[in-house]
């Protein structure tokens, strides 16, 4: 039998209610259920979530690092959407 | 220098982190590498001293909490195969090279733990020194080795604490209690100070280290730090630590220590420590006679994603 390595999991937690998911680390399974149950006892052995998510990591597509300047550029000149770009007289309340 | 590397070097400088897909120069990955592996081993092996007392914790409080502290120290080894694969290895290929004696582990899993009170004083000493290397690393310059850490550190505190918690439950017992930890103490004293590396002088690798900003202190000043942080842990358990040249140094505000004996270090890490060959041996046979239960769940992974298919 050829060797077949488990393949590689991505795993996000969900600490309480309310938060978001967050990625803690990643792990190997041979299937998406033992990688649920792996996550449990690896990230959350004291009560660290109540939600977890796993996905493959071969199913993660990122930006890349080397572009990473250009590919946020778009952002960089646009400073009229923060909203510290208006000039509001001071005695103006609750804006 | 071009213009990857300039970005590395900024990046170091500004004390900010680097993410796994980042450029890096060749040698910080494989400093990376080396030492994140070794420090996973040593999670792995280090179950093993641990282990041989579950079945005989005197209580079954005693029991559950050392049971924790053995998954404990797997998930430890868990995270950190899991920050070095982010550096482009694979974990089998580390399990391999362990068992193949290729990489290594730290020195300290290679004494026996002959009583129980070894127990306590792992927690007390081993773990104690395993902190002082640890703390800093949590702002080690590569991010996943640094997050890991974090998570290890808030873990390790309960070792330590355990340890120290089960030889005040033993020095407040009977004369024989408290001798057993001062015998464990004398044992463990020596093999933990060697925990932090060999002297400044004799450890090559430090400075690159330090200035890649994956190392924060020389291994004399975590020593040091190590030394002063258990003279007054041992008064209080009423245990004499075995350097009769350990003493409060004035002028330079630190205890004066007997540096432990290198010939000894430098012999267990080329393998002749106590229980090197039963380590290696002990993980070769927990890996090979566990590759069925991992070819039976690719199986069974295999056979249930067919029939998904079939009935799609």
């Amino acid at each position: 039998m050829t060797k077949k390595n488990w393949p590689l999991y991505e795993v996000f937690v969900r600490g309480k209610r309310g938060l978001n998911h967050v990625h803690v680390g990643s792990l190997h399974a041979a299937d998406d259920e033992m990688a649920l149950h792996n996550a449990r006892d690896v990230y959350t052995r004291r009560n660290e979530g109540v939600s977890i998510w796993v996905v493959r990591a071969d199913h993660i597509t990122a930006s890349s690092p080397g572009e990473k300047d250009p590919f946020f550029a778009p952002a960089g000149d646009k400073v009229y959407r923060h909203p510290t770009f208006y000039a509001i007289p001071e005695d103006v309340p609750h804006l | 220098m071009d213009g990857l590397e300039t970005q590395f070097d900024e990046t170091i400088a500004a004390d900010q982190r680097i993410e796994p897909r980042d450029w890096m120069p060749e040698a910080y990955r494989k400093t990376l590498i080396r030492q994140i592996a070794q420090h996973a081993h040593s999670e792995i092996i280090g179950m093993q001293p641990e282990g041989n007392w579950i079945l005989r914790a005197p209580s079954l409080r005693r029991k559950a909490i050392l049971l924790a502290k053995v998954q404990d120290e797997a998930g430890h080894g868990m995270y950190l195969y899991a920050a070095a694969e982010t550096l482009g290895v694979d974990r089998e290929e580390l399990t391999e090279k362990l068992i193949e004696s290729k990489q290594k582990y730290s020195s300290i899993f290679n004494y026996p733990t002959l009583t129980y009170a070894d127990i306590g004083v792992i927690g007390w000493l081993v773990d104690g020194a395993a902190i002082c290397n640890q703390v800093p690393l949590c702002r080690c310059s590569y991010g996943p080795y640094a997050r890991a850490m974090i998570r290890i550190c808030k873990e390790e505190s309960f070792h330590q604490r355990q340890g120290y918690e089960l030889l005040l439950a033993m020095v407040n017992g009977t004369d024989a209690q408290r001798e057993m930890v001062q015998e464990s103490t004398n044992r463990w004293w020596w093999p933990s100070l060697m925990m932090f590396g060999p002297p400044d002088a004799d450890s090559p690798n430090t400075q690159q280290s330090m200035a890649w900003g994956i190392k924060r202190h020389t291994n004399d000043e975590l020593r040091q730090r190590f030394v002063d942080m258990t003279v007054p842990q041992a008064a209080a358990l009423g245990i004499t630590l075995p350097d009769p040249g350990l003493v409060w140094n004035e002028e330079r505000s630190a205890h004066d220590y007997t540096e432990p004996d290198w010939t000894e270090f430098k012999a267990v890490i080329a393998g002749s420590g106590p229980c090197n060959a039963q380590r290696i041996a002990h993980r070769r046979r927990a890996h090979e006679s566990g590759s069925w239960v991992r070819e039976a769940a690719v199986a069974y992974a295999e056979k249930q994603a067919a029939k998904q298919e079939a009935a799609a």
